[in-house]
């Protein structure tokens, strides 16, 4: 377990320098002054233009911007927004609202999609197993923001069930549609997930065993069938958790849900560049280090994941 | 199967004076039966795909309606005549359907019908683009990484997961918030292709690392062919088949992107057409005129529904597996 944890953050670090100098990379060396960009239309008084390259370090070499700025992520400082507030101070306000959130959409997915996940790979090719099929494949066809839409129009505007957008505080209720929206994208996927796995699991000769020796098929399928087909889908379910915790941007901004995604969905509709390029620094790092968990934890419990290469 | 063997002529009697029982060799025509049929075509994988899919209604309904997008993109103008962004009058604002404007007026007075039939090619060109990068970029590093192993697998390796832990559409995001001035559909192509062909790549190694043990790869080895011509000519054309499976999703992922960049506004500027642009118009009027964003929802999803349901009959036809779960 300590060789597997040890190699697993080794790998972690190429990753963390090359994500960072990649987005660093992306923003400095695009056509365009941003110093010159500040003044808009008017001609800048060159001292100030000096005055300012020094102030953000432009006047460095490339790879020595880049250092100072991994400095800054260390030092906990992610930058300072449009309105002046650290990057760090929104993180720590929002993010318990996102982690509200995707705990809801977890649940929904989970539930929803291993239910009907396992009826149809229980019924493999009848009438549920094809209607779920159509459905989940609908529902991965369509992109998130027209679910969002539909959603909103549908049960906020049409029959009033829900608040088109998330009141202050963020009170559980209001979170349920934007919930439902996000859970629904994963759910196709698990239903498949689910549905493939109960399938292979069926076959496989200890199931058979079971039916022969005559145990009932109400002990069989939960203990026998479905707790064996789900490891691939607590992993799918782990790393979506990863993915739901970084936000959802557009969900979040379309449903005004005060979270991490919704301030980058403001940036970037406000075109506030640096702010957005902080908060996709922030994003990808939390990304990071949630991957980062979920595959150590998940090597805690799959003894098999630890030897492979 | 031959029925040469039970069509077989019955034994003639032998005589009780003959002193072995063996059959005369001339009885059965040996090459009757050990004939290769040289006239049929040798079946392979991709004839074998084909053979599935074709069977298949699904296949024939997304390919009718891919293709009717394909013509729509290529000739909009068989469609509609009415110019997308000209005679836009604010008079018509959020009008209904009138004669020759079937699916009424945008919130600018502009005729969403041809608005639609106008974004078709971007969303195409788009997806095309895409995939044309992400299948060539997850090609070279996939292949790379996967047949040499070691150090170089590694190296690419650790490049595809840097791309990879960027999410496609959050780079995309940075690029083009940064490229205020160059939003046209070859850089939104590129800022979305760049960084999603990481999961192609990851398919094809993964491929590669089974192929790559069999044993005509080892004959090749014996027989003395370079490295790197047993990759092009063995062990990639032999492991092609998953990276062409996921083309067709990724493409229908490609054009997804687009319109979300496009939504978000920082996807292709206002005087392209794009079916995300309209969508990201019309959304402040959900409540008062639903249909300018219903519509071009409608026409994105369904396209991306053709390409998925596609893509999914392509990868049951060429996945012997995936055919065993149906």
């Amino acid at each position: 377990m300590g060789g597997y944890i040890l190699r697993r953050l080794l790998q972690a670090i190429p990753v963390f320098f090359g994500t960072t100098f990649l987005i660093y990379f992306m923003v400095f060396a695009m056509p365009g002054d941003p110093i010159i960009a500040m003044f808009g239309d008017k001609t800048p008084n060159p001292a100030l233009v000096a005055q300012l390259r020094a102030q953000y370090h432009l006047d460095q070499p490339f790879i020595v911007q880049y250092f100072i700025y991994i400095g800054g992520i260390f030092r906990g400082d992610f930058g300072i927004s449009y309105s002046g507030v650290p990057v760090g101070d929104i993180l720590l306000r929002t993010f318990p609202v996102t982690l509200k959130l995707a705990v809801i959409a977890l649940f929904f997915e989970t539930v929803f999609g291993i239910v009907v996940g396992l009826i149809s790979g229980l019924r493999k090719g009848k009438l549920f197993d094809a209607s779920s099929l159509v459905i989940s494949l609908i529902l991965i066809s369509l992109p998130i923001f027209v679910i969002a839409f539909v959603g909103q129009y549908v049960f906020g505007v049409q029959l009033g069930w829900a608040r088109t957008t998330v009141g202050p505080g963020a009170p559980v209720a209001d979170l349920i549609l934007p919930a439902l929206v996000l859970a629904s994208i994963s759910f196709a996927q698990i239903v498949r997930l689910t549905r493939s796995s109960v399938i292979e699991t069926s076959s496989l000769d200890f199931v058979r065993t079971a039916y022969s020796k005559g145990l009932s098929r109400n002990r069989i399928v939960p203990v026998h069938i479905l707790r064996n087909s789900l490891i691939p889908v607590v992993t799918y379910l782990a790393t979506d958790f990863g993915v739901l915790l970084v936000g959802a941007t557009v969900t979040e901004g379309i449903f005004n849900v005060p979270g991490v995604g919704n301030t980058l969905y403001q940036a970037i509709i406000r075109s506030e560049g640096p702010t957005v390029v902080s908060f996709v620094t922030v994003m990808v790092l939390l990304y990071l280090v949630v991957n980062l968990i979920v595959d150590l934890l998940y090597g805690l419990l799959d003894p098999r994941i630890r030897y492979v290469k | 199967m031959s029925n040469d063997l039970t069509e077989r002529p019955p034994l003639e009697a032998t005589p009780p004076s003959a002193n072995h029982f063996v059959a005369p060799l001339e009885e059965t025509p040996l090459l009757a039966i050990d004939v290769v049929k040289v006239a049929d075509k040798p079946s392979n994988l991709w004839i074998d795909a084909w053979r599935d899919a074709r069977r298949r209604p699904i296949f024939w309904i997304s390919g009718f309606f891919i293709i009717l997008v394909c013509v729509v993109a290529l000739f909009p103008g068989l469609f509609t005549n009415v110019l997308p962004n000209n005679n836009c009058q604010l008079i018509n604002s959020n009008g209904g359907p009138t004669a020759g404007h079937p699916l009424g007026f945008t919130k600018q007075g502009c005729d969403v019908y041809s608005r639609i039939i106008n974004g078709t090619s971007t969303s195409l060109s788009v997806g095309i683009i895409v995939i044309v990068l992400t299948t060539v970029l997850g090609i070279v590093f996939g292949a790379f990484a996967g047949f040499y192993g070691g150090v170089v697998d590694a190296f690419l390796s650790r490049i595809g997961d840097i791309f990879f832990s960027i999410s496609y559409i959050l780079a995309a995001v940075v690029i083009m918030s940064v490229l205020v001035n160059y939003r046209s559909v070859w850089t939104i192509s590129l800022a979305i292709g760049i960084f999603a062909w990481p999961a192609t790549a990851r398919v094809l190694r993964a491929e590669i690392l089974r192929v790559k043990n069999s044993d005509f790869v080892m004959a090749s080895e014996a027989l003395g062919v370079s490295s790197l011509r047993i990759l092009l000519r063995h062990v990639l054309p032999n492991s092609i088949a998953p990276v062409i499976a996921i083309t067709t999703i990724s493409l229908a992922a490609a054009i997804v992107a687009e319109a979300t960049l496009s939504f978000l506004g920082v996807g292709l500027g206002s005087s392209i057409m794009s079916w995300g642009n309209d969508i990201n118009q019309a959304q402040k009027d959900l409540r008062t005129n639903p249909q300018t964003l219903i519509y071009p929802s409608l026409a994105l999803s369904l396209t991306v529904f053709a390409f998925i349901l596609m893509g999914e009959v392509i990868r049951d036809a060429l996945d012997p597996k995936a055919r065993a779960l149906r």
